[in-house]
């Protein structure tokens, strides 16, 4: 028999049975609902995970040092990230900036600057960590929700407080946008070479020099003179307050409560704890950073980009290992609310068979005279098919709207609870195309294998004793 | 209609169909040999429980004989698998039914197209083929009609004229008036009579209607217990 004519009986006998076939796709449906409910609410989750963290700008960053200082991180270097160059440690200096700044899906390369430092507002002093945000972040979307207003320029004399830090200065956070702070700092100046100096040794210094790694940025940096410390006050105005932690580079991600514009922060030539042990080791006044943040087109080209700058010489560090964590666990999240969600459809899938096998029941008399009239055991085999791939493409559309509301129910009744908790709304479900046809297939194709033994049985039927049945 | 080059349409040789019920083995058609020429109208008469619609059955292509060869236009049937045997069913016989065996669900010109379907034939000829059919019973007013709303006259008409759409050369009719009273199985009688002369199609009708068998059958082949009775000692079967 030719499928349009299979295709038209298997129509007409749904058609007349037509209460217990509803029941059946219904049956279905609700089976391949759990599992579009429960799939979509494990992918919703884990899109929202990666959004977030995407968002906080360390998934798209390869945090630079030189080679020397990852290994004296703590610990052997990861087997599997970490490629040892051969070639010698090199400086973090301004000539490594350019050339990693040219590796191909780098967008900005910058360096981390982040000092304690005191601030006196309304009269008061307060000790806290100032941090340089560079005018890329507000693309990272940590600011997407902050109070106030991202900084106007790159020199732009303004702060954005951390919340915390806020609510040290006011109760009334809101209330500190538009006041002003004072920023109290060291700054260094760089003093003369004194070569005079009785027991000095040149060679020494410069033999140091080859494997020093300097302190954070230092556009004047302490030359082999040594430096002084000058007391210096900058007038910041309170722009925004952010509860989101920025990224602000290596190990330091959340730690700054005062942000300022990086540039700011750069040419500030704040004194820093390690000052000292740079001065000892003799630098010869060229600037050098300990850490720059590379930032990368996306998370993809991350891999790409450390082995390259591995290859340059310089230790690397990136979250890739934590990301590859995580999504580890939602796959192992994913494939339990899998296994719950197919159960629903086992069961429904037995309702098919049980539908089916009633059919054949009252229509044994039908297939014996089908039989009679010429139809073969594949002809009748094939009817029971397509009615069951009938429900199941039926139950399985069903299914993916049943599934979709029920996502957008849960989406809506957490949001309802996130906004009593004054809390932003989120989007807990998620359904992709892609979800929607495998839920179609697999609902389509779990009624196909479960009508294999009604249709089989059905083909079975000897036709003389089916035209006896009454 | 279509014969073979000795002229049978249909024959068996030493057939057997054995049942296993319970402990007991039942022998309903026992040692049976049989020729039914082309275009010969044979009634299969005996009583109840005779062998006759087992033998038809086997004619049929419904069952398997459990020894013995049947031959449809010198095709073995026991020979043949499954799909072979559908495809005989489809095209080389037609089956009426004492019970009709319309599809209640079904209206009449979908009853008749219903062989169409299953054979395969192209959807544009349908049409023509099912009004030939209906006409030649007679039906073609009733062609919307459900089996419900037909006289069993009528049913058993439109079962003929489904029987006939694909145009077989054997027609197997089982005890095709069983159902029906006298002035209606009369005139069923008289369409069979009709099919079997202008079409030159070869009957074999069972039947235990030794009146109707004489009348309108070209030969009477008789059965008690499975086996045949030589001719001139059936009188005794009524």
């Amino acid at each position: 028999m030719k499928l349009r004519d299979l295709t038209e009986l298997a129509a007409r006998n749904l058609r007349e049975a037509v209460l217990r076939n509803s029941l059946t796709t219904l049956g279905i449906a609700v089976g391949v609902a759990s599992l579009v409910a429960m799939l979509s609410l494990g992918v919703g989750l884990q899109e929202l995970a990666s959004t977030r963290l995407s968002r906080s700008g360390l998934f798209d960053a390869v945090f630079v040092t030189t080679q020397t200082n990852i290994r004296a991180f703590g610990g052997p270097p990861r087997a599997s990230a970490d490629r040892v160059s051969t070639q010698p440690a090199r400086k973090l200096d301004e000539e490594a900036r350019r050339q990693l700044a040219e590796i191909k899906n780098v967008v900005e390369v910058y360096p981390e600057v982040r000092f304690p430092t005191e601030v006196q507002f309304e009269g008061k002093p307060y000790m806290t960590t100032v941090a340089g945000i560079p005018a890329s972040a507000r693309a990272d979307g940590a600011f997407d929700e902050m109070k106030g207003v991202f900084f106007s320029g790159p020199e732009a004399h303004e702060a954005i407080l951390q919340i915390e830090l806020a609510r040290d200065l006011s109760k009334q956070t809101d209330s500190l946008i538009g006041k002003d702070l004072v920023l109290r700092y060291a700054e260094k100046q760089a003093l003369p070479a004194e070569d005079s100096v009785p027991g000095r040794s040149k060679t020494n210094r410069s033999a140091a020099n080859d494997s020093a790694t300097t302190n954070t940025v230092s556009s004047d940096a302490p030359a082999a003179g040594g430096f002084s410390l000058v007391p210096r006050e900058l007038k910041l105005r309170i722009i925004g307050v952010v509860e989101t932690e920025p990224a602000t580079g290596f190990g330091g991600f959340g730690r700054g409560r005062l942000l300022i514009p990086l540039r700011i922060a750069q040419n500030l030539r704040i004194a820093q704890p390690t000052d000292m042990r740079e001065m000892l080791r003799g630098n010869t006044g060229k600037p050098t950073y300990e850490t720059l943040t590379v930032r990368v087109s996306s998370p993809k080209a991350v891999q790409g980009v450390e082995d390259t700058i591995k290859d340059m010489g310089f230790g690397t560090f990136s979250i890739l290992d934590a990301t590859k964590n995580m999504m580890l666990f939602f796959t192992v999240f994913d494939s339990l609310l899998l296994i719950f969600g197919s159960l629903a459809l086992t069961v429904a899938s037995l309702g098919i068979v049980n539908t089916l096998v009633m059919a054949i029941l009252e229509r044994r008399r039908e297939i014996g005279i089908l039989k009679a009239l010429g139809a073969a055991d594949r002809d009748v085999r094939r009817l029971f098919f397509v009615e069951a791939g009938a429900m199941g493409l039926l139950g399985g559309v069903l299914g993916v709207a049943m599934g979709w509301l029920i996502g957008r129910a849960l989406t809506i009744g957490t949001n309802a609870y996130l906004k009593r908790q004054e809390l932003p709304p989120i989007d807990i479900s998620s359904i992709h195309w892609w979800m929607v046809a495998l839920a179609i297939g697999v609902s389509f194709f779990v009624s196909l294998a479960a009508g294999m033994y009604p249709a089989s049985r059905a083909a079975r039927l000897n036709p003389v004793e089916a035209l006896r049945y009454e | 209609m279509t014969g073979t080059s000795n002229g049978l349409a249909v024959r068996t040789e030493r057939v057997s169909r054995q049942y296993a019920m319970g402990n007991a083995l039942v022998h309903a058609v026992d040692d049976v040999s049989i020729a039914v020429r082309a275009g010969e109208f044979v009634a299969l008469l005996g009583s109840s429980g005779s062998g006759k619609s087992t033998l038809l059955n086997l004619l049929a292509g419904l069952d398997r004989p459990t020894s013995g060869a049947i031959y449809a236009h010198e095709q073995n049937l026991a020979g043949m698998t499954s799909q072979e045997l559908a495809h005989h069913r489809s095209h080389t016989v037609g089956m009426v039914f004492q019970a009709f065996n319309l599809l209640p669900r079904m209206t009449l010109e979908e009853n008749v197209e219903l062989p169409l379907r299953l054979a395969e034939v192209d959807r544009a000829e349908r049409p023509a083929r099912v009004r030939e059919a209906v006409e030649r019973v007679s039906l073609a007013a009733r062609l919307t009609h459900r089996p419900s709303e037909l006289s069993g006259g009528e049913q058993q008409r439109a079962a003929l004229a489904r029987a006939l759409v694909n145009r077989p050369t054997i027609l197997l009719a089982d005890e095709p008036t069983g159902n029906l009273d006298s002035v209606t199985g009369d005139a069923i009688m008289h369409l069979l009579q009709e099919i079997n002369r202008s079409l030159q199609m070869t009957i074999v009708m069972v039947t235990h209607d030794k009146v109707r068998a004489a009348r309108y059958a070209h030969r009477i082949i008789t059965m008690r217990d499975g086996k045949l009775v030589p001719e001139g000692a059936s009188d005794e079967i009524a």
